[in-house]
């Protein structure tokens, strides 16, 4: 295994460990407004007790995204930096409003988190606004510079050499609008389905407690109003992958043979030496409608694309198929709960409950598929059509090295991380003796 | 010119603001290890309770500098993270573990072996960190990581491998501990016992400090040729006589018990030795072969960049200002940590 290899393993690893804490870390400042806001609007003390506990979890979650953060904006140069060194004049641009978005967030958040007692209540809400809003931007911009890897727009190069720089048409390039749409609404989507799930496996203990319901029915409404618009954005921005990337929307769909009327492969095994995909179910038709809204209009398949430039087929393949399968499994359910609530109010009917329980971790799931689905989609290329990874990637050897020890440290950080956030639920689960579970500050404000 | 040296004095800047309020956290952290006496826990609460709320926010100062780097000189970034790879990869593992370690202690159920374990890990990691990261400036200045037709030529291990920068490193290491220390006396004031502890810490290290300081500027004679040279400028023994007008005045004032007047000789003194090194190392990006001019990207970004850091420095610094109001203010420090820590 070469250098490339394990430079690709580590940011790999990187991206998808602190992928779980940005989508979180967007996530849950809603859930704790709305909580917070319902408080200030109904003045039940109950709403007030959720948002201070839900900002423990947060903080906690929070730390973590910042600091797998900062190693992901280090990393960019310590293993890419002929990319960096070529595009981040280019990309910087919205690196930079990241930067002071999520200097507001953590500026925010320490208010949010520790001045429960020092900050008149509206205030308080405010700032937990303000650190909703900021967290939400620092994704967007950074979600433009991924779509700018994938569309790079806004700069003119001569001799190999960029020469000109227009770094807002970078920043709102042509892929931009719908990946935005589709990582912000993930992130709330998977939010609310985690954490439903949390307050719904207490439920099936005890469907009585007000506290539990009441966050419940919070997160609940988050995820199911956000599922069937994220839905609609999968659908754009596959329609922008078809138009814009056709390797990569070949190799999401295991279609090979460039063809009118082409058929939509679920599942199977793509076989690039046969160049067909095999025991997959078959809709005929399918693909032209959903990539063209026409079901003879023609799709390429991988044929047509130099073998050099063919993504790994079967991980993007089976990434999203994952991903749209946990997205109809999350509407599925969504549409389950609105009906129970439209016809009793809150659903706590035990098998919704389990169900949800079970289905929890999708969002999360999702929304891994999917990055997998965008970066190895757009392999060879580090930038679409204009660098090859493996051109960018450092001189530097033993980056073995790096690798095992970035893999032990995130392991060792996630083993911690479900035991202290499981001491987290229980001990601040409200019928468990002991320590009340005061939000941080509370009980020892000035 | 004038917009690569704009970007530059920013750069510096959010550098003298990450070592004014990151350095002193990662100082907190190795108090924290060296808390020792009969108000050992009491010490480690009052650095846990001065960092907790302003230590993520004072963390993007560092992730404003990498930002502002690669954006404005790609060509810079791309160079020092590859000459640099080895001690920039040692420098995240350490603010991973010790952001993490932090939070995990804090929100964790406490005393325990688990809770000493974080306290520990915290400690080792706010020690090794800012060593590595004084490490890594001393080798920008040292000249000794060289470029040629745009790639690393010098390998990578020069410059942060010689005594200067392990010098740098220590520097570092004592700068910070010195800060933290001198903040703490003033945020434990109705606490006259910990303050004291504090205020021993504080002599202590600026004492420390002296011998260090003068080892540093005399292995940048070898180890640091270029700007030790640029010290003979015209602003070097005026920069040289307010560094120890305030490090001494620092030292007096905590003598003296006057905390407010040694925080602000000691947040001088950081700043004072800082400018001197963007100075004595200007134009320079990484000594002798990249500057602001040659490794800045295209005027349209660095235009863009100036109004963006225009903007956000409206947006932040009120900001910034508030959280230290809500978090800083006299009246709001606590007499006494509650019985439930």
């Amino acid at each position: 295994m070469t250098d490339f290899f394990f430079a690709r393993s580590q940011m790999a690893l990187s991206l998808a460990f602190h992928i779980v804490f940005a989508a979180i870390g967007i996530g849950m400042p809603l859930l704790m407004a709305i909580a917070e806001g319902l408080y200030l609007r109904r003045g039940e003390a109950i709403y007030l007790d959720l948002a201070k506990r839900w900002a423990r979890g947060t903080a906690i979650l929070f730390a973590v995204g910042a600091v797998s953060g900062t190693v992901l904006s280090f990393e960019l140069g310590l293993l890419w930096p002929r990319f960096m060194e070529y595009a981040g004049g280019i990309i910087g641009m919205p690196f930079s409003l990241e930067g002071f978005a999520f200097f507001t967030e953590a500026i925010f958040l320490g208010i949010y988190l520790y001045g429960w007692d020092r900050t008149p209540p509206l205030m308080h809400w405010i700032s937990g606004i303000i650190v909703a809003g900021s967290g939400m931007l620092s994704g967007v911009f950074v979600v433009t510079v991924n779509a700018w890897m994938n569309a790079p727009t806004g700069f003119e190069v001569t001799d190999g050499r960029v020469t000109s720089i227009d770094p807002i048409a970078a920043m709102l390039n042509p892929a931009s609008l719908q990946q935005v749409i589709h990582m912000t609404l993930a992130a709330y989507v998977a939010t609310g389905f985690i954490v439903a799930a949390v307050h719904a496996f207490f439920l099936l203990r005890d469907r009585r407690n007000v506290f539990h319901r009441r966050a419940f029915g919070i997160a609940l409404a988050v995820a199911a109003v956000g599922i069937p618009f994220q839905i609609v954005s999968g659908d754009m921005i596959a329609r922008m992958v078809a138009e814009r990337q056709p390797a990569k929307f070949a190799a999401m769909e295991g279609h090979y043979r460039t063809q009118r009327g082409a058929p939509l492969t679920i599942g199977g095994l793509p076989d690039d030496a046969a160049m067909t995909t095999r025991y997959a179910l078959r809709i005929p038709r399918g693909l032209s409608l959903l990539a063209h809204g026409d079901p003879t209009a023609p799709v390429r398949g991988l044929e047509d694309i130099p073998r050099d430039e063919w993504p790994n087929t079967r991980i993007v393949h089976w990434a999203f198929d994952l991903m749209v399968g946990a997205g109809f499994a999350m509407l599925g359910l969504a549409a389950w709960g609105a009906w129970l609530w439209w016809r009793r109010g809150l659903p706590d009917d035990p098998r919704f409950l389990r169900a949800l329980v079970v289905a929890g971790p999708l969002g999360l799931i999702a929304i891994e598929a999917g990055w997998f689905v965008t970066e190895v989609g757009r392999q060879p290329w580090i930038i679409y059509g204009v660098m090859r990874t493996a051109d960018a990637v450092t001189p530097m050897s033993g980056l073995v090295v790096p690798f095992v020890t970035f893999t032990a440290v995130y392991v060792f950080l996630s083993v911690i991380l479900v035991y202290v956030l499981r001491r987290q639920f229980l001990e601040t689960h409200p019928n468990a003796p002991g320590r009340s579970g005061a939000a941080p500050g509370a009980s020892r404000g000035g | 010119m004038a917009v690569e040296l704009t970007l530059g004095a920013a750069i510096l800047v959010a550098l003298v603001l990450y070592a004014l309020s990151g350095g002193a956290d990662y100082g907190g952290g190795m108090w924290d290890l060296l808390a020792l006496g009969p108000r050992a826990q009491r010490q480690r609460e009052a650095i846990e309770h001065a960092i907790g709320p302003i230590w993520e926010a004072n963390h993007v100062w560092l992730i404003l500098v990498i930002v502002v780097l690669f954006t404005g000189f790609p060509t810079a970034f791309a160079v020092i993270m590859t000459a640099l790879h080895i001690p920039m990869t040692a420098i995240l593992v350490g603010i991973v573990l010790r952001g993490s370690a932090f939070v995990f202690r804090r929100y964790d159920v406490r005393d325990d072996a688990v809770h000493r374990r974080w306290s520990t890990l915290f400690g080792a990691a706010s020690f090794f960190t800012p060593f590595l990261l004084g490490l890594c400036l001393g080798a920008l200045a040292s000249g000794e990581i060289r470029v040629a037709g745009g790639r690393v030529s010098s390998g990578f291990l020069a410059g942060w491998t010689g005594p200067f920068a392990v010098a740098c490193g220590l520097f570092a290491q004592g700068l910070f501990a010195f800060l933290a220390a001198t903040y703490l006396t003033v945020d434990t004031e109705r606490e006259p016992d910990l303050q004291e502890d504090f205020r021993k810490r504080a002599l202590a290290s600026g004492l420390f400090l002296a011998p260090v300081a003068a080892l540093t500027f005399l292995l940048a004679r070898d180890g640091a040729p270029y700007i030790f040279a640029r010290l003979t400028s015209w602003w070097a023994p005026l920069l040289l006589a307010v560094t120890s007008v305030c490090a001494v005045g620092a030292l007096a004032a905590l003598w003296a018990r006057r905390f407010h007047w040694a925080r602000m000789a000691a947040v001088g003194q950081v700043t004072c030795i800082l400018v001197g090194w963007g100075l004595a190392q200007y134009p320079h990006v990484v000594v002798p072969d990249l500057t602001l001019t040659n490794t800045a990207t295209v005027p349209s970004t660095l235009d863009a960049l100036r109004s963006a850091l225009a903007v956000g420095a409206v947006v932040l610094f009120p900001a910034f200002g508030y959280l230290l109001y809500v978090f800083k203010r006299r009246q709001s420090l606590p007499p006494k940590r509650g019985a439930s820590v």
